[in-house]
Protein backbone atom coordinates (compact mmCIF):
# COMPACT_ATOMS: atom_id res chain seq x y z
CA UNK A 1 0.00 0.00 0.00
CA UNK A 2 1.48 3.15 -0.25
CA UNK A 3 2.08 5.95 2.22
CA UNK A 4 2.92 9.91 2.41
CA UNK A 5 4.62 10.14 5.92
CA UNK A 6 4.13 6.72 6.74
CA UNK A 7 -0.10 7.43 6.45
CA UNK A 8 -1.56 5.24 4.30
CA UNK A 9 -3.02 6.85 1.43
CA UNK A 10 -6.23 5.34 2.04
CA UNK A 11 -6.86 6.78 5.44
CA UNK A 12 -5.44 10.26 4.44
CA UNK A 13 -8.25 10.59 1.58
CA UNK A 14 -10.70 9.11 4.46
CA UNK A 15 -10.49 11.26 6.37
CA UNK A 16 -9.82 14.36 3.97
CA UNK A 17 -13.34 13.17 2.86
CA UNK A 18 -14.73 13.30 6.28
CA UNK A 19 -13.10 16.54 7.05
CA UNK A 20 -14.56 18.31 4.24
CA UNK A 21 -17.99 17.06 4.94
CA UNK A 22 -17.36 18.25 8.70
CA UNK A 23 -16.35 21.79 6.99
CA UNK A 24 -19.15 21.67 4.40
CA UNK A 25 -21.46 22.07 7.44
CA UNK A 26 -18.93 24.82 8.68
CA UNK A 27 -19.48 26.46 6.37
CA UNK A 28 -23.28 26.11 6.07
CA UNK A 29 -23.45 27.07 10.06
CA UNK A 30 -21.41 29.79 10.22
CA UNK A 31 -22.87 31.50 6.88
CA UNK A 32 -26.21 31.65 8.64
CA UNK A 33 -24.18 32.53 11.66
CA UNK A 34 -22.78 35.49 9.51
CA UNK A 35 -26.09 36.43 7.98
CA UNK A 36 -28.02 36.85 10.74
CA UNK A 37 -25.43 38.78 12.63
CA UNK A 38 -25.22 41.31 9.61
CA UNK A 39 -28.81 41.84 9.65
CA UNK A 40 -30.43 41.53 13.68
CA UNK A 41 -26.64 42.17 15.05
CA UNK A 42 -27.25 39.50 17.04
CA UNK A 43 -25.10 36.11 17.66
CA UNK A 44 -27.21 33.35 17.48
CA UNK A 45 -25.80 31.00 19.91
CA UNK A 46 -28.98 28.57 19.62
CA UNK A 47 -27.85 28.19 16.17
CA UNK A 48 -26.46 24.51 16.96
CA UNK A 49 -29.91 23.98 18.34
CA UNK A 50 -31.42 24.41 15.04
CA UNK A 51 -29.24 22.31 13.47
CA UNK A 52 -30.29 19.38 15.97
CA UNK A 53 -33.76 20.24 15.59
CA UNK A 54 -33.56 19.99 11.87
CA UNK A 55 -32.21 16.88 12.13
CA UNK A 56 -34.87 15.87 14.83
CA UNK A 57 -37.59 17.02 12.41
CA UNK A 58 -36.33 15.00 9.61
CA UNK A 59 -36.31 12.02 11.83
CA UNK A 60 -39.19 12.14 13.13
CA UNK A 61 -41.00 13.23 9.42
CA UNK A 62 -39.41 9.69 8.83
CA UNK A 63 -40.15 7.25 11.90
CA UNK A 64 -43.54 9.12 12.80
CA UNK A 65 -45.28 9.99 9.34
CA UNK A 66 -43.55 8.01 7.38
CA UNK A 67 -42.39 10.96 5.08
CA UNK A 68 -38.91 10.38 3.29
CA UNK A 69 -35.57 12.18 2.55
CA UNK A 70 -36.39 14.09 -0.38
CA UNK A 71 -39.29 15.73 1.68
CA UNK A 72 -37.88 16.52 4.67
CA UNK A 73 -35.07 18.15 2.89
CA UNK A 74 -38.09 20.58 2.22
CA UNK A 75 -40.40 20.34 5.16
CA UNK A 76 -37.61 20.19 7.97
CA UNK A 77 -35.82 23.61 7.58
CA UNK A 78 -39.37 25.34 7.05
CA UNK A 79 -40.72 23.79 10.48
CA UNK A 80 -37.01 25.41 11.73
CA UNK A 81 -37.47 28.89 9.46
CA UNK A 82 -41.28 28.87 10.97
CA UNK A 83 -40.14 28.33 15.10
CA UNK A 84 -37.11 31.06 14.15
CA UNK A 85 -40.21 33.51 13.11
CA UNK A 86 -42.15 32.53 15.98
CA UNK A 87 -38.78 33.69 18.31
CA UNK A 88 -37.69 36.62 16.77
CA UNK A 89 -41.38 38.11 16.49
CA UNK A 90 -42.23 37.52 20.39
CA UNK A 91 -38.66 37.85 21.84
CA UNK A 92 -35.21 38.77 19.70
CA UNK A 93 -37.78 42.42 18.34
CA UNK A 94 -37.51 43.39 21.87
CA UNK A 95 -33.56 43.16 21.98
CA UNK A 96 -32.00 45.23 18.62
CA UNK A 97 -31.73 48.61 20.86
CA UNK A 98 -29.89 46.98 23.68
CA UNK A 99 -26.10 45.72 23.89
CA UNK A 100 -25.56 42.77 21.94
CA UNK A 101 -24.72 40.67 24.73
CA UNK A 102 -28.20 40.29 25.39
CA UNK A 103 -28.95 39.15 21.94
CA UNK A 104 -26.25 36.58 22.70
CA UNK A 105 -27.80 35.77 26.22
CA UNK A 106 -31.37 35.10 24.85
CA UNK A 107 -30.53 32.96 22.38
CA UNK A 108 -28.24 31.11 24.96
CA UNK A 109 -31.48 30.64 26.93
CA UNK A 110 -33.39 29.75 24.04
CA UNK A 111 -30.81 26.90 23.18
CA UNK A 112 -31.23 25.71 26.50
CA UNK A 113 -34.75 25.32 26.41
CA UNK A 114 -34.45 23.70 22.52
CA UNK A 115 -32.09 21.37 24.05
CA UNK A 116 -33.79 20.79 27.25
CA UNK A 117 -37.13 19.43 25.85
CA UNK A 118 -35.43 17.34 23.18
CA UNK A 119 -33.18 15.38 25.86
CA UNK A 120 -36.41 15.18 28.02
CA UNK A 121 -38.11 13.16 25.24
CA UNK A 122 -34.76 11.41 23.37
CA UNK A 123 -32.30 10.74 26.03
CA UNK A 124 -28.95 11.39 25.28
CA UNK A 125 -28.26 8.38 23.13
CA UNK A 126 -28.03 8.83 19.20
CA UNK A 127 -31.20 7.56 17.16
CA UNK A 128 -29.90 6.12 13.61
CA UNK A 129 -31.46 7.66 10.61
CA UNK A 130 -31.99 5.18 7.80
CA UNK A 131 -30.16 6.14 4.16
CA UNK A 132 -32.24 6.31 1.71
CA UNK A 133 -31.80 3.43 -0.86
CA UNK A 134 -30.13 5.18 -3.52
CA UNK A 135 -27.49 6.52 -1.05
CA UNK A 136 -25.98 3.08 -0.69
CA UNK A 137 -22.94 2.12 -1.30
CA UNK A 138 -19.87 4.01 -2.39
CA UNK A 139 -17.94 5.18 -5.88
CA UNK A 140 -14.75 3.31 -6.50
CA UNK A 141 -12.38 6.37 -7.28
CA UNK A 142 -9.31 4.24 -8.11
CA UNK A 143 -7.51 5.63 -4.99
CA UNK A 144 -10.23 5.42 -2.10
CA UNK A 145 -14.06 4.41 -2.12
CA UNK A 146 -16.19 7.36 -1.70
CA UNK A 147 -19.58 6.85 -0.15
CA UNK A 148 -22.37 8.01 -1.97
CA UNK A 149 -24.03 9.86 0.52
CA UNK A 150 -21.21 11.23 1.77
CA UNK A 151 -20.48 13.18 -1.99
CA UNK A 152 -24.04 13.99 -2.23
CA UNK A 153 -23.90 16.07 0.87
CA UNK A 154 -20.50 17.74 0.00
CA UNK A 155 -21.87 19.05 -3.69
CA UNK A 156 -25.28 19.90 -2.23
CA UNK A 157 -24.08 21.89 1.14
CA UNK A 158 -21.23 23.24 -1.48
CA UNK A 159 -24.15 23.97 -4.00
CA UNK A 160 -26.24 25.72 -0.71
CA UNK A 161 -23.41 28.12 0.32
CA UNK A 162 -22.66 29.34 -3.11
CA UNK A 163 -26.36 29.94 -4.02
CA UNK A 164 -26.99 31.60 -0.80
CA UNK A 165 -23.44 34.32 -2.11
CA UNK A 166 -25.38 34.28 -5.49
CA UNK A 167 -28.51 35.65 -3.87
CA UNK A 168 -26.87 38.32 -1.76
CA UNK A 169 -24.00 39.52 -3.46
CA UNK A 170 -25.28 39.23 -7.00
CA UNK A 171 -28.99 40.01 -6.60
CA UNK A 172 -31.90 42.80 -5.92
CA UNK A 173 -33.12 40.96 -3.10
CA UNK A 174 -29.56 40.69 -1.94
CA UNK A 175 -28.53 44.29 -2.45
CA UNK A 176 -31.90 45.20 -0.36
CA UNK A 177 -30.45 43.03 2.54
CA UNK A 178 -26.65 44.59 2.06
CA UNK A 179 -28.20 47.92 1.93
CA UNK A 180 -30.28 47.03 5.05
CA UNK A 181 -27.54 45.69 7.21
CA UNK A 182 -25.56 49.36 6.40
CA UNK A 183 -28.18 51.55 7.04
CA UNK A 184 -31.70 49.85 7.78
CA UNK A 185 -33.49 53.83 8.81
CA UNK A 186 -32.30 54.57 4.90
CA UNK A 187 -33.71 51.60 3.52
CA UNK A 188 -36.49 51.90 5.73
CA UNK A 189 -37.13 55.50 3.87
CA UNK A 190 -36.91 54.57 0.89
CA UNK A 191 -40.34 52.27 1.00
CA UNK A 192 -38.29 48.47 2.44
CA UNK A 193 -40.77 46.89 5.06
CA UNK A 194 -37.50 46.22 7.31
CA UNK A 195 -38.59 44.68 10.02
CA UNK A 196 -40.19 42.38 7.38
CA UNK A 197 -37.08 41.59 6.06
CA UNK A 198 -35.12 40.67 9.61
CA UNK A 199 -37.72 38.19 10.32
CA UNK A 200 -37.26 36.61 7.23
CA UNK A 201 -33.21 36.99 7.23
CA UNK A 202 -33.70 35.32 11.24
CA UNK A 203 -36.20 32.45 9.13
CA UNK A 204 -33.54 31.83 6.59
CA UNK A 205 -30.66 32.05 8.35
CA UNK A 206 -32.09 29.35 11.42
CA UNK A 207 -33.96 27.04 8.06
CA UNK A 208 -30.34 27.25 6.99
CA UNK A 209 -29.02 25.55 9.94
CA UNK A 210 -32.11 23.25 9.87
CA UNK A 211 -30.77 21.79 5.91
CA UNK A 212 -27.70 21.21 7.80
CA UNK A 213 -29.19 19.25 10.02
CA UNK A 214 -31.19 17.11 8.01
CA UNK A 215 -28.11 16.61 5.58
CA UNK A 216 -26.00 15.49 8.69
CA UNK A 217 -28.85 13.40 9.64
CA UNK A 218 -27.75 10.22 7.85
CA UNK A 219 -24.08 10.74 8.81
CA UNK A 220 -23.78 11.28 12.61
CA UNK A 221 -26.59 9.91 14.94
CA UNK A 222 -29.70 12.61 15.45
CA UNK A 223 -28.47 13.29 19.24
CA UNK A 224 -29.73 16.16 21.56
CA UNK A 225 -26.01 17.19 21.86
CA UNK A 226 -25.03 17.59 18.35
CA UNK A 227 -25.98 21.12 17.98
CA UNK A 228 -24.11 22.25 20.97
CA UNK A 229 -20.91 20.49 19.77
CA UNK A 230 -21.05 22.13 16.42
CA UNK A 231 -21.84 25.51 17.24
CA UNK A 232 -18.70 25.86 19.66
CA UNK A 233 -16.34 25.22 16.86
CA UNK A 234 -18.56 27.27 14.30
CA UNK A 235 -18.28 30.08 16.66
CA UNK A 236 -14.55 29.59 16.47
CA UNK A 237 -14.67 29.25 12.22
CA UNK A 238 -16.71 32.64 12.47
CA UNK A 239 -13.86 34.57 14.68
CA UNK A 240 -11.04 33.32 12.47
CA UNK A 241 -13.05 33.68 9.34
CA UNK A 242 -14.33 37.73 10.49
CA UNK A 243 -18.40 37.91 9.88
CA UNK A 244 -18.02 40.45 7.45
CA UNK A 245 -17.68 37.97 4.24
CA UNK A 246 -19.83 35.87 3.17
CA UNK A 247 -17.61 34.30 0.82
CA UNK A 248 -15.07 33.78 3.52
CA UNK A 249 -17.17 32.42 6.14
CA UNK A 250 -17.97 29.52 3.40
CA UNK A 251 -13.78 29.00 2.32
CA UNK A 252 -12.99 29.61 6.15
CA UNK A 253 -15.57 26.81 7.01
CA UNK A 254 -14.60 24.34 4.69
CA UNK A 255 -10.54 24.55 5.15
CA UNK A 256 -10.88 23.92 8.66
CA UNK A 257 -12.45 20.99 8.23
CA UNK A 258 -10.11 19.94 6.32
CA UNK A 259 -7.60 20.83 8.53
CA UNK A 260 -8.97 18.95 11.33
CA UNK A 261 -9.12 15.84 8.71
CA UNK A 262 -5.76 16.21 8.21
CA UNK A 263 -4.75 16.66 11.96
CA UNK A 264 -6.65 13.13 13.02
CA UNK A 265 -4.37 11.58 10.34
CA UNK A 266 -1.18 12.82 11.53
CA UNK A 267 -1.77 14.04 15.44
CA UNK A 268 -4.98 12.71 16.35
CA UNK A 269 -4.51 13.77 19.86
CA UNK A 270 -4.98 17.14 18.84
CA UNK A 271 -7.71 16.95 16.72
CA UNK A 272 -10.71 18.09 18.83
CA UNK A 273 -8.29 21.01 19.88
CA UNK A 274 -6.89 22.09 16.25
CA UNK A 275 -9.76 24.61 15.29
CA UNK A 276 -9.26 26.49 18.81
CA UNK A 277 -5.18 26.68 18.06
CA UNK A 278 -5.89 28.04 14.63
CA UNK A 279 -8.22 31.03 16.23
CA UNK A 280 -5.55 31.80 18.52
CA UNK A 281 -3.09 31.77 16.57
CA UNK A 282 -5.20 33.86 13.65
CA UNK A 283 -6.18 36.43 17.16
CA UNK A 284 -2.26 37.09 17.19
CA UNK A 285 -1.63 37.72 13.47
CA UNK A 286 -4.50 39.18 12.60
CA UNK A 287 -7.13 40.53 15.43
CA UNK A 288 -9.62 41.30 13.21
CA UNK A 289 -10.27 37.80 11.36
CA UNK A 290 -8.56 36.38 7.83
CA UNK A 291 -11.98 38.35 6.16
CA UNK A 292 -12.89 40.46 8.79
CA UNK A 293 -12.58 44.66 8.51
CA UNK A 294 -11.44 46.42 11.75
CA UNK A 295 -14.51 48.48 13.38
CA UNK B 1 -18.92 52.44 53.28
CA UNK B 2 -21.90 54.08 54.65
CA UNK B 3 -23.12 53.49 58.19
CA UNK B 4 -26.42 51.25 57.16
CA UNK B 5 -24.53 49.12 54.88
CA UNK B 6 -22.05 48.32 57.31
CA UNK B 7 -24.68 47.19 59.38
CA UNK B 8 -26.41 45.12 56.79
CA UNK B 9 -23.16 43.42 56.40
CA UNK B 10 -22.52 42.53 59.64
CA UNK B 11 -25.81 41.23 59.82
CA UNK B 12 -25.25 38.86 56.71
CA UNK B 13 -21.53 37.88 58.32
CA UNK B 14 -23.58 36.88 61.69
CA UNK B 15 -26.12 34.74 59.81
CA UNK B 16 -23.22 32.86 57.55
CA UNK B 17 -21.94 31.91 60.79
CA UNK B 18 -24.92 30.62 62.27
CA UNK B 19 -25.93 28.83 59.06
CA UNK B 20 -24.17 25.80 59.41
CA UNK B 21 -26.70 24.89 62.82
CA UNK B 22 -29.66 25.43 60.28
CA UNK B 23 -28.81 24.26 57.40
CA UNK B 24 -27.00 21.13 55.60
CA UNK B 25 -22.94 22.59 55.79
CA UNK B 26 -22.50 20.72 52.37
CA UNK B 27 -25.31 22.34 50.41
CA UNK B 28 -24.04 26.10 52.29
CA UNK B 29 -20.20 25.13 51.03
CA UNK B 30 -21.14 24.83 47.31
CA UNK B 31 -23.58 28.12 47.67
CA UNK B 32 -20.31 29.94 48.79
CA UNK B 33 -18.68 28.31 46.20
CA UNK B 34 -20.51 29.06 43.51
CA UNK B 35 -21.57 32.77 45.00
CA UNK B 36 -17.85 33.49 44.78
CA UNK B 37 -17.46 32.46 41.67
CA UNK B 38 -20.32 34.55 40.49
CA UNK B 39 -18.93 37.11 42.05
CA UNK B 40 -15.52 37.09 40.38
CA UNK B 41 -17.61 36.80 37.27
CA UNK B 42 -19.41 39.60 37.77
CA UNK B 43 -16.08 41.87 38.06
CA UNK B 44 -16.02 41.24 34.32
CA UNK B 45 -19.72 41.73 33.40
CA UNK B 46 -20.38 43.97 35.44
CA UNK B 47 -17.67 46.50 36.56
CA UNK B 48 -15.49 46.16 33.33
CA UNK B 49 -18.12 45.38 30.65
CA UNK B 50 -17.06 41.90 29.38
CA UNK B 51 -18.77 39.12 28.52
CA UNK B 52 -16.46 36.35 29.32
CA UNK B 53 -18.47 32.95 28.29
CA UNK B 54 -15.69 30.78 29.46
CA UNK B 55 -14.92 30.79 33.14
CA UNK B 56 -15.68 27.16 33.52
CA UNK B 57 -12.29 26.31 32.58
CA UNK B 58 -10.55 28.59 35.85
CA UNK B 59 -13.19 27.25 37.94
CA UNK B 60 -12.99 23.55 36.67
CA UNK B 61 -9.21 24.08 35.66
CA UNK B 62 -8.55 25.23 39.41
CA UNK B 63 -11.00 22.58 40.81
CA UNK B 64 -8.77 19.90 39.09
CA UNK B 65 -5.63 21.36 40.55
CA UNK B 66 -6.70 21.50 43.91
CA UNK B 67 -7.95 18.08 43.86
CA UNK B 68 -4.49 17.01 42.10
CA UNK B 69 -2.45 18.62 44.54
CA UNK B 70 -4.56 17.58 47.65
CA UNK B 71 -4.55 13.98 46.47
CA UNK B 72 -1.23 13.09 44.92
CA UNK B 73 0.70 15.34 46.61
CA UNK B 74 -0.57 15.65 50.25
CA UNK B 75 -0.72 19.34 49.88
CA UNK B 76 -2.43 21.09 53.01
CA UNK B 77 -6.09 22.49 51.80
CA UNK B 78 -4.82 26.02 52.48
CA UNK B 79 -1.78 25.57 49.95
CA UNK B 80 -3.91 23.50 47.52
CA UNK B 81 -7.00 26.40 47.10
CA UNK B 82 -3.99 28.40 46.43
CA UNK B 83 -2.29 26.23 43.63
CA UNK B 84 -5.47 26.55 42.48
CA UNK B 85 -6.00 29.98 42.27
CA UNK B 86 -2.56 30.79 41.06
CA UNK B 87 -3.00 28.40 38.16
CA UNK B 88 -6.56 29.84 37.48
CA UNK B 89 -4.44 32.84 37.01
CA UNK B 90 -2.04 31.84 35.02
CA UNK B 91 -3.94 30.55 32.52
CA UNK B 92 -6.42 33.54 32.79
CA UNK B 93 -3.26 36.14 31.85
CA UNK B 94 -3.07 33.62 28.67
CA UNK B 95 -6.61 33.96 27.66
CA UNK B 96 -7.11 37.46 28.46
CA UNK B 97 -4.24 38.15 27.07
CA UNK B 98 -5.53 36.67 23.49
CA UNK B 99 -9.14 37.45 24.02
CA UNK B 100 -8.72 41.55 24.88
CA UNK B 101 -7.60 41.46 21.31
CA UNK B 102 -10.96 41.44 20.31
CA UNK B 103 -14.40 43.67 21.74
CA UNK B 104 -18.16 42.84 22.69
CA UNK B 105 -19.51 39.45 21.17
CA UNK B 106 -16.27 38.22 19.28
CA UNK B 107 -14.34 38.59 23.22
CA UNK B 108 -17.48 36.29 24.51
CA UNK B 109 -17.00 34.29 21.31
CA UNK B 110 -12.96 33.83 21.84
CA UNK B 111 -13.01 33.50 25.66
CA UNK B 112 -16.26 30.35 24.79
CA UNK B 113 -14.01 28.48 22.04
CA UNK B 114 -10.58 28.46 24.61
CA UNK B 115 -12.69 27.41 27.65
CA UNK B 116 -13.69 24.51 24.85
CA UNK B 117 -10.50 23.80 24.16
CA UNK B 118 -9.29 23.81 27.73
CA UNK B 119 -12.34 21.14 28.43
CA UNK B 120 -10.94 18.66 26.12
CA UNK B 121 -7.45 19.18 27.06
CA UNK B 122 -8.89 17.71 30.99
CA UNK B 123 -10.66 14.98 28.56
CA UNK B 124 -7.83 13.69 27.32
CA UNK B 125 -5.02 14.72 30.08
CA UNK B 126 -3.48 12.05 32.27
CA UNK B 127 -3.74 13.39 35.49
CA UNK B 128 -7.86 14.30 35.18
CA UNK B 129 -9.54 10.86 35.50
CA UNK B 130 -10.76 11.31 31.82
CA UNK B 131 -15.02 10.33 32.51
CA UNK B 132 -14.64 9.78 36.32
CA UNK B 133 -12.47 12.21 37.22
CA UNK B 134 -11.00 12.66 40.29
CA UNK B 135 -13.01 11.29 43.20
CA UNK B 136 -12.39 11.42 46.82
CA UNK B 137 -10.27 14.29 47.19
CA UNK B 138 -9.03 14.83 50.90
CA UNK B 139 -9.68 17.77 52.81
CA UNK B 140 -6.53 17.44 54.99
CA UNK B 141 -5.55 19.67 57.71
CA UNK B 142 -5.27 23.26 57.76
CA UNK B 143 -1.83 24.25 58.28
CA UNK B 144 -1.32 20.86 59.08
CA UNK B 145 -2.71 20.91 62.53
CA UNK B 146 -6.66 20.99 62.09
CA UNK B 147 -8.68 19.03 60.51
CA UNK B 148 -11.21 19.69 58.27
CA UNK B 149 -12.94 16.34 57.49
CA UNK B 150 -15.92 17.58 60.09
CA UNK B 151 -18.10 19.54 57.36
CA UNK B 152 -18.98 22.25 59.81
CA UNK B 153 -15.06 22.92 60.58
CA UNK B 154 -14.63 22.74 56.89
CA UNK B 155 -17.76 25.21 55.86
CA UNK B 156 -15.90 27.73 58.32
CA UNK B 157 -13.04 27.28 56.43
CA UNK B 158 -14.85 28.06 53.06
CA UNK B 159 -16.53 30.91 54.67
CA UNK B 160 -13.40 32.50 55.55
CA UNK B 161 -11.83 32.22 51.93
CA UNK B 162 -15.46 33.62 50.58
CA UNK B 163 -14.89 36.58 52.74
CA UNK B 164 -11.22 37.01 51.65
CA UNK B 165 -12.14 36.57 48.09
CA UNK B 166 -15.90 39.20 48.59
CA UNK B 167 -13.52 41.58 50.19
CA UNK B 168 -10.92 41.69 47.15
CA UNK B 169 -13.84 42.39 44.95
CA UNK B 170 -14.97 44.64 47.14
CA UNK B 171 -12.03 46.70 46.77
CA UNK B 172 -11.24 46.48 43.80
CA UNK B 173 -14.52 47.65 42.73
CA UNK B 174 -14.16 50.92 44.99
CA UNK B 175 -10.11 51.29 44.26
CA UNK B 176 -8.93 54.35 41.39
CA UNK B 177 -8.70 50.55 39.43
CA UNK B 178 -12.03 49.69 39.57
CA UNK B 179 -12.92 53.50 38.78
CA UNK B 180 -11.01 53.01 35.50
CA UNK B 181 -12.90 49.67 34.66
CA UNK B 182 -16.16 51.21 35.04
CA UNK B 183 -15.07 54.31 32.93
CA UNK B 184 -14.07 51.68 30.45
CA UNK B 185 -17.73 49.86 30.63
CA UNK B 186 -19.55 52.82 30.16
CA UNK B 187 -17.02 54.14 27.57
CA UNK B 188 -14.27 52.72 26.50
CA UNK B 189 -12.58 54.83 23.36
CA UNK B 190 -12.86 58.08 26.26
CA UNK B 191 -11.08 55.95 28.41
CA UNK B 192 -8.55 55.21 25.40
CA UNK B 193 -8.60 59.08 24.65
CA UNK B 194 -8.10 60.10 28.26
CA UNK B 195 -4.76 57.88 28.18
CA UNK B 196 -5.53 54.70 30.25
CA UNK B 197 -4.29 51.62 28.42
CA UNK B 198 -7.41 50.48 28.06
CA UNK B 199 -6.25 46.39 27.46
CA UNK B 200 -3.60 46.43 30.00
CA UNK B 201 -6.85 47.30 32.57
CA UNK B 202 -8.83 44.62 30.91
CA UNK B 203 -5.85 42.06 30.81
CA UNK B 204 -5.43 42.93 34.70
CA UNK B 205 -9.51 42.36 35.36
CA UNK B 206 -9.65 39.56 33.53
CA UNK B 207 -6.58 37.81 35.62
CA UNK B 208 -8.52 38.66 38.96
CA UNK B 209 -11.79 37.30 37.56
CA UNK B 210 -9.77 34.17 36.92
CA UNK B 211 -7.84 33.88 40.12
CA UNK B 212 -10.83 33.96 41.98
CA UNK B 213 -12.83 31.85 39.94
CA UNK B 214 -10.29 29.51 40.44
CA UNK B 215 -10.49 29.69 44.45
CA UNK B 216 -14.24 29.35 44.17
CA UNK B 217 -13.10 25.77 41.78
CA UNK B 218 -11.01 25.10 44.36
CA UNK B 219 -13.03 24.98 47.81
CA UNK B 220 -15.96 23.24 45.62
CA UNK B 221 -13.60 20.72 44.68
CA UNK B 222 -12.00 20.22 48.85
CA UNK B 223 -15.74 19.90 50.34
CA UNK B 224 -17.52 18.35 47.92
CA UNK B 225 -14.27 15.89 47.49
CA UNK B 226 -14.19 15.48 43.61
CA UNK B 227 -13.55 17.44 40.59
CA UNK B 228 -15.05 16.21 37.26
CA UNK B 229 -15.55 17.54 33.79
CA UNK B 230 -19.21 18.82 34.46
CA UNK B 231 -16.69 21.86 36.02
CA UNK B 232 -15.08 22.27 32.82
CA UNK B 233 -18.25 22.10 30.25
CA UNK B 234 -20.07 25.17 28.49
CA UNK B 235 -23.11 24.53 30.49
CA UNK B 236 -20.61 25.22 33.77
CA UNK B 237 -19.84 28.62 32.01
CA UNK B 238 -23.80 29.78 31.03
CA UNK B 239 -24.71 28.23 34.56
CA UNK B 240 -22.50 31.66 36.06
CA UNK B 241 -23.48 34.01 34.00
CA UNK B 242 -26.92 32.84 34.76
CA UNK B 243 -26.74 33.26 38.37
CA UNK B 244 -24.67 36.71 37.91
CA UNK B 245 -27.66 37.69 35.72
CA UNK B 246 -30.66 36.93 38.09
CA UNK B 247 -29.25 38.53 40.75
CA UNK B 248 -27.83 41.40 39.35
CA UNK B 249 -25.07 42.20 37.45
CA UNK B 250 -22.86 45.00 38.18
CA UNK B 251 -24.26 44.98 41.75
CA UNK B 252 -21.95 44.01 45.06
CA UNK B 253 -24.67 41.64 46.35
CA UNK B 254 -26.33 40.39 43.15
CA UNK B 255 -24.32 36.81 42.12
CA UNK B 256 -24.55 36.07 45.70
CA UNK B 257 -28.63 35.79 45.68
CA UNK B 258 -27.99 34.97 42.19
CA UNK B 259 -25.76 31.63 42.90
CA UNK B 260 -28.08 30.51 46.17
CA UNK B 261 -31.38 30.77 43.61
CA UNK B 262 -29.73 28.46 41.13
CA UNK B 263 -27.84 25.92 43.55
CA UNK B 264 -31.21 25.84 45.68
CA UNK B 265 -33.10 25.28 42.63
CA UNK B 266 -31.02 22.85 41.31
CA UNK B 267 -30.74 20.93 44.57
CA UNK B 268 -34.70 20.86 44.75
CA UNK B 269 -35.70 19.89 41.15
CA UNK B 270 -32.29 17.37 40.10
CA UNK B 271 -35.01 14.75 40.54
CA UNK B 272 -36.29 16.26 37.33
CA UNK B 273 -33.54 15.55 35.33
CA UNK B 274 -33.67 17.52 31.34
CA UNK B 275 -36.24 19.84 33.10
CA UNK B 276 -33.44 21.56 35.10
CA UNK B 277 -31.86 23.05 31.90
CA UNK B 278 -35.18 23.71 30.57
CA UNK B 279 -35.94 25.74 33.81
CA UNK B 280 -32.64 27.81 33.57
CA UNK B 281 -33.38 27.99 29.65
CA UNK B 282 -36.83 30.10 30.41
CA UNK B 283 -35.20 31.76 33.61
CA UNK B 284 -32.82 33.42 30.69
CA UNK B 285 -35.40 34.18 28.59
CA UNK B 286 -37.37 35.76 31.66
CA UNK B 287 -34.24 37.91 32.41
CA UNK B 288 -33.34 38.73 29.89
CA UNK B 289 -36.53 40.33 28.27
CA UNK B 290 -38.24 41.65 31.75
CA UNK B 291 -35.67 41.59 34.30
CA UNK B 292 -32.67 42.81 33.21
CA UNK B 293 -31.40 44.43 36.58
CA UNK B 294 -31.90 41.38 38.41
CA UNK B 295 -33.21 40.39 42.04
CA UNK B 296 -30.58 42.47 44.02
CA UNK B 297 -30.54 45.14 40.92
CA UNK B 298 -34.73 45.73 41.20
CA UNK B 299 -34.58 45.91 45.08
CA UNK B 300 -32.26 48.75 44.74
CA UNK B 301 -33.97 50.57 41.88
CA UNK B 302 -37.48 50.18 43.86
CA UNK B 303 -35.48 51.94 46.95
CA UNK B 304 -33.85 54.47 45.36
CA UNK B 305 -37.32 55.74 43.76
Amino acid sequence: MTEIFGVPTQALWGQLMIGLVNGSFYAMLSLGLAVIFGMLNVVNFAHGAFYMMGAFFSWMLLNLLGIGYWWSLLLAPIGVALVGIVIEKTMLRWLYQLDHLYGLLLTFGIALIIEGVFRDQYGVSGQPYDLPEIFKGAFDLGFMMLPKYRAWVIVACLTICFATWFVIERTRLGSYLRAGTENPKLVQAFGINVPLMVTLTYAFGVGLAGLAGVLAAPVYQVNPLMGSNIVIVVFAVVVIGGMGSILGAILTGIALGLIEGLTKVFYPEASATVVFIIMAIVLLIRPAGLFGREK
Amino acid sequence: MSKSSKIFYIVLLLGALVAPFIGYPIFLMKVLSFALFACAFNLLIGFTGLLSFGHAMFFGGAAYLCAYAAKAWGLTPELAVLFGSVGAAILGYFVGWLAVRRQGIYFAMVSLALSQMVYFICVQAPFTGAEDGLQNVPRGKLFGLVSLADDTTMYYFVLAVFIFGFWLIYRTIHSPFGQVLKSIRENEPRALSLGYDVDKYKLVAFVISAGLAGMAGALKSLSLGLATLTDVTWQMSGEVVLMTLLGGMGTILGPVVGAASIVTMQNYLASLGSWVTIIMGIIFVVCVLAFRRGIVGEIAHRLKK
